[in-house]
């Protein structure tokens, strides 16, 4: 096929992604003249009033543009009231879109209870255990199943629950939780929040941005303490607590002689049950009549991350890779479920042999296969997409699965870093406590989110990991940004030895952990909330998620959850450093809420910066902030790294005798 | 953990679990499930298992399951490239080794391997390991110590908690040479702090290097030889796992609890001489557990960053990269930082004297043999005398001797001596003399190569022909004393004068003032009554170890230690105010026969953070005091006598109650109030307030005969006073019964007053 020349504005391969894989299938979709987002982002200009936040459309005596300065909309609604209702339903959308995650996981949860949930079964039965003391439920002497329904009840009820205040608040810090007292800001329930803001956002009701702001930071709330961390726990309970395991990510995943499906998508309910059916030795066996040596399981955004952390699941990679992956040709199947499916898939899939199946009842996608997925069926389910898989193995065509692949180390649930930190005598947090308050640790980023094809693939995410370990700042991870993190052989521990500064080296050398520390998808950022409640618990490191010397950023976002995330963390007291762009760039004044308003009201805010050196700069000032806040010793590398294996290894290179000899030491000049 | 450390910890566990495991089997196909196995006398059946599993093991049968939960402790080897981290990994690898290590350990017990036979060797001062059959059992030759004893443990008890003994090091190897090991354990013994020694290097142990160079090695000398292989560590931390159990309140299971007490309360370490093998590392990684950094003379990797231990976790100190002019001092300074990096608070008094001086000293014998001349006993009189005087009438720091030296003594030879001290203080009063009076003891104790028994007109001093020959003399005496009544009673002490007298006419002169002033004492203790005084006074030393417990000390009721009077706990509160003795205005009295008063009861309210409401001063039945775990006795009501038992911690025999003391103790102690059995000290037994509210001393029907001996003669008085006076004869001991029906025949034969009072429930 002769090369096309490939339409682009003015950005190279490099400039699109740095991930060779990326590269590869970027020159091979050139080749092949195709579409890929990386190209309709450079063909599509965002649309500079919705980018600013400043397009009103929600009446139609409008939609409303206000593009200059003092402009109002039909009905009065200033720019700062425009910005602010765009904002605070974003934040609706992506509360709502965990939240319903975590709903349908208390429904796979039930019908477990109930016995109904063909092949599932409870994995975690201890977690389950203490979730339920957790919650108020008698525990003593009673069944499992017993357990699990009373759990998925009370979990169903946080949703509905009208009055009062979501159970798992509980788990933030004293101060915090007598802060949201006093503004009023506990989510009554996950899902009145988020009508709420769907309400006063509606056209004539809440007209004061802090207000609405205010409210939004309260739906959050109900998303990261509420909904999404029960979409954490329920799966940890459904599916394993994750711990530590050796697996590999990018498309060198994809194998070319075996049937390779790819799921992909947020839940982790569908993906497991196809898990199971792929080595289930009659579809096996089917597998290898159609010419086949086995069937590879592969994953892509979070839902990769959720078989990646609990099962090893290889992941073909993170977000802007679902098209890419089709574009190997080696594809069978991808099986997507919900959230950050794009649409292009179906016809992108029409260019080569793969099938794309949408199976949640709440996605359909054009052009594509929809097969229902039902946990009451969930196994006949998953065979009959992997029998579908094998058939269509027989129909490919060229393939091209770029030979690249890295080793990576996920599974860094709180409960195993807790572990990790003391054993099961001693789990605890005051190593990673003792380890910040003494400036081994300079402080702890969050580096999770999106890609976003608006600026190049994984760059962002691999030069903040790279600059803060050099900085001795721990990274903890989630979503495709520490998909981004494994592709640059981040999540090892070897990794600790190569890029981390000599005090963040020498606590990964006593541990044995990644210095970048992998803890799931994005609904598992909760598990970020929890740790952080689990420090200030630990003591040391002051009472609250605000005085912790640690920063969240989001640096290549692209979605509402992302949003919603970066709100409940700012509302929980943590500096959030979002990038991309300023999404109320239009209102200075709304700006200058999300962060300077906000750290007065919560201790957090949320800061747009577009350059990763800035983000640096400001990460690192902040955490010094919190250090010298805290009466910490101030950040100085000098004074760490002289623990290790390293003398006692050059020892080992001697012989016996020699060995017995230097056992005791070089004896001290002028001795 | 490093890798490094992880590989050869998890490898050295897996090893040393497999080792339990055959070593199981074997004698289960020998033995029979059935047999019994026990650490002699503790009530912790096996201690480290009992606390980290709570399992009370009694046969071999009940190994089984410890020896599965090890195996489910331990995980693979970490590899050489993507790795998974290893450090809670291998910490529960350590507690794996743990584990088996005292599963091997008790089947040893019971093939007569344990305690390790040593041909030759004797435990210092005849602190014999002790057999549940006390005196038949070994002797206190010819084998090692093997595990510790609850009665030595109890009896540390005090000197842990009051920081005389700062803590214990738990020595595993072989030092460089037989010097350095000296050095290091006189450096430890100088600190007071407890050593255990075991293992071994290609076969030879510290403890083989200690012997040859005749260092005394037993409980008296606070260095107790475990055995010479690294299992035998596993006796330190079975120490440690009842020093929580026993002081700490704590039950068998509460693993992390007992863990985290350890970690912040008793300041151990473990000192690693030698190369260090897999199945070291191993025991290394169960001790961090504990919170115990460990220290090496070799090459080792370094874990420094912290968290589990309080400090650093491992720390390498390659012996000939010690600062030093020699190894002597290398060794010294080894010491010294392992004391830095555990923690340990460590008061050493400089005292300028020939030998080694320190608490660790405190036990030693001077046998006969060893003895260059002795002062008091059968063939002279010693006595010690302390009196305060007019600050301007003495001179501090003037030691005089008053006759001749002893150069003229025959060896072993015996001579009269005279110790007076003089003090004098704008915060002394009389009231203290007999409170630094009593000090003497301890004090010249401390001398290595010194033995001192007994005080005022009955002291009895020894000193060795080892100490006779490094210089020691009697004005030695004046220089320990002053250094260490300015050290320890700084406050209430300003000047320090003592003369030592030989000089036969003065000496009859003193004796005389000081008989005539020990009557007077005795007399004003005997007219000290708690109607007498408006202030008792709390002791809440034991808190660091026993957080809920708190002691009221009465003018007629002394602490549960045996240690502390009303006396002293006044003269402590004049030397620190804001320290463990408190003042308690009695303010209220609401109860007279009971002993209940409104300050006390506040007191313990809040001092017992809300865990005692009332303390009742004189009762047994109605909320008695609490006790921590020190106790000398302890009483307990025997309901079908209508009386009670009050049975010694230094008795191992069984007891009517069905209980040996080590079984009651955990009834006892721990902060926690129980109608019916309390803990006490041995000389509250003669107070006229001893439960006084439940008819007092007549309700005694049983007590232990070294009571009995210990203190005959005061308690005929007690008879007498009792208007009884054939009542001790009438009470039961150990060599008359130890069950209940015996017991309740020899009170109808003897016709016992106790069955005929008012009930006691």
């Amino acid at each position: 096929m002769p090369p096309e020349t490939p339409k682009r504005k003015g950005r190279t391969i490099e400039q699109r992604s740095i991930d060779p894989a990326a590269q590869a299938m970027l020159i091979r979709a050139d080749e092949l003249g195709l579409d890929t987002a990386f190209t309709r982002a450079e063909q599509m200009a965002p649309c500079p009033i919705g980018a600013n936040g400043t397009c009103c459309r929600v009446c139609f005596m409008g939609p409303c543009r206000l593009v200059k300065d003092g402009q109002t909309g039909v009905c009065g609604a200033t720019v700062e009231t425009v910005t602010a209702r765009n904002f605070a339903r974003a934040i609706a959308a992506g509360a709502a879109s965990h939240s319903d995650h975590g709903r349908d996981l208390a429904f796979t949860l039930l019908a477990v209870a109930e016995g109904e949930a063909q092949g599932y079964k409870i994995r975690d039965p201890f977690k389950l255990k203490k979730l339920a003391e957790e919650l108020g439920i008698p525990t003593d002497g009673r069944p499992v199943s017993e357990l699990a329904h009373d759990v998925g009840e009370k979990c169903l009820a946080q949703f509905s629950q009208q009055r009062g205040e979501i159970a798992m608040i509980e788990r933030a810090p004293k101060k915090r939780k007598e802060l949201w007292r006093k503004l009023k800001m506990v989510p009554r329930g996950i899902d009145r929040e988020i009508v709420d803001i769907l309400h006063r956002t509606h056209m004539g009701d809440d007209q004061d941005p802090e207000h609405i702001l205010a409210q939004g930071m309260r739906a959050a709330l109900g998303d990261g303490w509420g909904g999404s961390m029960i979409a954490t726990d329920l799966s940890d309970i459904l599916f394993g607590t994750p711990s530590p395991l050796v697996s590999q990510v990018n498309l060198g995943v994809l194998r070319k002689d075996e049937v390779n499906i790819v799921v992909h998508g947020h839940e982790p309910t569908l993906s497991e049950m196809i898990l199971a059916a792929t080595s289930d030795p009659e579809l096996v066996s089917h597998a290898k009549e159609k010419g086949a040596k086995g069937i590879n399981l592969a994953g892509i955004c979070c839902t990769s991350n959720e078989t990646l952390m609990r099962q090893g699941v290889p992941s073909a990679g993170n977000f802007l890779h679902q098209e890419l992956a089709i574009i190997t040709g080696a594809v069978d199947a991808m099986v997507v479920d919900v959230q950050c499916i794009m649409q292009a898939l179906p016809n992108l899939a029409q260019k080569f042999h793969t099938h794309v199946i949408t199976t949640s009842p709440k996605v359909k996608i054009t052009g594509a296969i929809h097969i229902e997925f039902d946990e009451h069926h969930a196994l006949d389910i998953a065979k009959e997409i992997v029998r579908k898989a094998i058939d269509n193995y027989p129909n490919r065509g060229e393939v091209n699965i770029p030979d690249v692949k890295s080793d990576v180390v996920p599974g860094f649930s709180h409960e195993y870093i807790n572990y990790m930190l003391g054993g099961s005598y001693r789990s605890s947090f005051r190593p990673l406590n003792d380890a910040i308050m003494s400036g081994r640790i300079r402080g702890v980023v969050a580096d999770v989110g999106c890609n976003n094809p608006r600026t190049t693939q994984d760059a962002s995410h691999e030069y903040l990991v790279r600059e803060f370990l050099k900085n001795d700042v721990l990274l903890v991870e989630t979503g495709c940004g520490a998909i981004a993190s494994g592709k640059y052989g981040y999540l090892l521990g070897e990794a600790a030895m190569q890029w981390a500064g000599p005090g963040l080296r020498e606590v990964c050398e006593a541990t044995g952990m990644p210095p970048v520390l992998h803890m799931g998808s994005c609904v598992d950022n909760s598990r970020i909330l929890t740790v952080l409640s689990q420090v200030v618990a630990e003591g040391g490191l002051g009472e609250d998620i605000s005085d912790v010397p640690a920063v969240g950023i989001a640096p290549e976002w692209m979605s509402e959850k992302a949003i919603a995330i970066a709100t409940y963390c700012a509302a929980s007291g943590a500096y959030v450093i979002m990038g991309i762009s300023n999404p109320v760039e239009g209102s200075p004044v709304v700006t200058d809420v999300l962060s300077r308003g906000w750290e007065e009201m919560v201790g957090g805010k949320i800061e747009f910066v577009v350059e990763p050196e800035e983000m640096v700069r400001r990460a690192l000032g902040h955490i010094d902030k919190k250090r010298e806040a805290l009466k910490l010793p101030a950040y100085d590398p000098e004074r760490f790294g002289r623990s290790g294996d390293w003398r006692v290894l050059e020892l080992e290179q001697l012989s016996p005798e020699e060995r017995a000899e230097a056992l005791y030491g070089q004896p001290a000049s002028g001795d | 953990m490093s890798r490094y450390i992880a590989t050869r910890a998890i490898r050295g566990a897996h090893a040393i679990v497999g080792e339990a495991a055959s070593m199981l089997d074997k004698a289960l196909s020998e033995k029979g499930a059935d047999t019994p196995v026990s650490f002699p006398n503790t009530a912790y059946y096996l201690p480290l298992i009992l606390g980290m599993t709570g399992r009370e093991i009694t046969k071999v049968g009940d190994l089984q399951s410890v020896v599965e939960q090890a195996k489910g402790l331990l995980h693979p080897v970490p590899p050489d490239r993507r790795w998974t981290p290893y450090l809670g990994e291998t910490l529960d690898s350590g507690m794996a080794t743990l584990l088996a290590e005292e599963t091997i350990m008790a089947l040893r017990f019971i093939y007569g391997l344990q305690p390790e036979l040593m041909p030759g060797f004797a435990l210092a001062g005849g602190t014999a390991f002790t057999s549940p059959d006390n005196g038949s059992g070994p002797s206190a030759d010819g084998h090692l110590n093997g595990p510790i004893d609850d009665i030595q443990l109890r009896s540390w008890g005090i000197q842990l908690v009051d920081g005389r003994m700062p803590g214990f090091a738990a020595i595993v190897g072989c030092a460089k040479t037989n010097e350095v090991a000296v050095k290091i354990v006189r450096e430890l013994q100088r600190r007071n702090i407890l050593t255990f020694l075991s293992g071994n290097v290609n076969g030879r142990s510290i403890i083989h290097q200690l012997k040859e160079e005749g260092v005394e090695l037993g409980y008296d000398t606070y260095t107790v030889p475990f055995g010479t292989d690294t299992e035998s560590a596993i006796y330190a931390l079975g120490f440690a796992v009842r020093s929580a159990l026993t002081f700490g309140g704590m039950k068998g299971g509460q693993a992390r609890n007992i863990l985290l007490y350890n970690k912040n309360r008793v300041f151990a370490f473990v000192l690693a001489l030698g190369e260090v093998d897999d199945l070291k590392y191993a025991t290394a990684a169960g001790a961090i557990n504990f919170g115990f950094p460990v220290i090496a003379d070799t090459i080792i990797p370094e874990i420094l960053p912290t968290g589990v231990t309080t400090y650093e976790h491992v720390v390498s100190m390659p012996f000939n990269e010690i600062e030093g002019a020699d190894d002597l001092e290398r060794a010294e300074r080894l010491v010294q930082k392992c004391i830095e990096i555990r923690g340990v608070k460590v008061r050493v008094t400089e005292v300028p004297v020939p030998v080694p001086y320190g608490s660790a000293f405190e036990g030693e014998v001077v046998r006969k043999t060893d003895m260059r001349v002795e002062f008091g006993g059968k063939h002279s009189r010693a006595f010690e005398y302390l009196l305060m005087a007019d600050l301007d009438e003495i001179e501090d720091g003037k030691i005089e001797l008053v006759g001749p030296a002893f150069d003229d003594v025959p060896d072993q030879g015996a001579m009269d001596l005279g110790i007076i001290v003089k003090v004098a203080g704008r915060k002394m009063e009389k009231d203290f003399e007999p409170v630094l009076e009593r000090q003497i003891h301890y004090f010249v104790n401390g001398a290595s190569g010194i033995q001192h028994i007994g005080q005022r007109d009955i002291a009895w001093i020894r000193i060795s022909h080892a100490a006779a020959e490094k210089g020691f003399n009697v004005k030695h005496f004046g220089e320990i004393l002053h250094a260490r009544f300015h050290a320890e009673f700084g406050s209430i002490v300003d000047k320090v004068q003592v003369t030592i007298l030989t000089e036969p006419a003065l000496h009859a002169e003193w004796l005389a003032k000081a008989r005539q002033a020990y009557e007077e004492r005795n007399v004003r203790i005997g007219s000290m009554t708690d109607e007498s005084v408006d202030t008792f006074y709390s002791c809440t030393l034991c808190q660091s170890f026993a957080p809920n417990h708190v002691c009221m000390i009465s003018p007629e009721r002394l602490g549960l230690c045996g240690a502390y009077n009303w006396l002293d706990c006044k003269a402590s509160y004049q030397i620190n105010p804001t320290g463990p003795n408190q003042p308690i205005k009695k303010q209220t009295n609401l109860d007279p026969v009971k002993g209940y008063y409104s300050g006390v009861n506040e007191f313990a309210l809040s001092a017992s953070h809300q865990q005692v409401q009332e303390v009742s001063m004189y009762s047994i039945m109605e909320n008695p005091m609490t006790a921590c775990g020190c106790f000398e006795c302890i009483a307990m009501v025997i309901p079908e006598t209508n009386g009670i038992m009050v049975l010694s911690r230094e008795d191992t025999s069984m007891s009517p109650a069905g209980m040996t003391f080590s079984t009651l103790a955990g009834m006892a102690g721990g902060g926690l109030q129980t109608p019916g059995i309390m803990g006490h000290g041995k000389f509250y037994i003669l107070s006229p307030k001893f439960i006084s509210a439940d008819g007092g001393f007549k309700r005694v029907v049983w007590m232990s005969s070294i009571l009995k001996e210990q203190m005959a003669e005061q308690l005929k008085e007690v008879a007498i006073r009792e208007g009884d006076p054939d009542l001790i004869e009438k009470i039961a001991d150990e060599r008359v019964c130890t069950d209940v029906e015996g017991l309740v025949a020899y009170l109808a034969e003897k016709n016992h007053p106790a069955p005929n009072m008012p009930p006691i429930f």
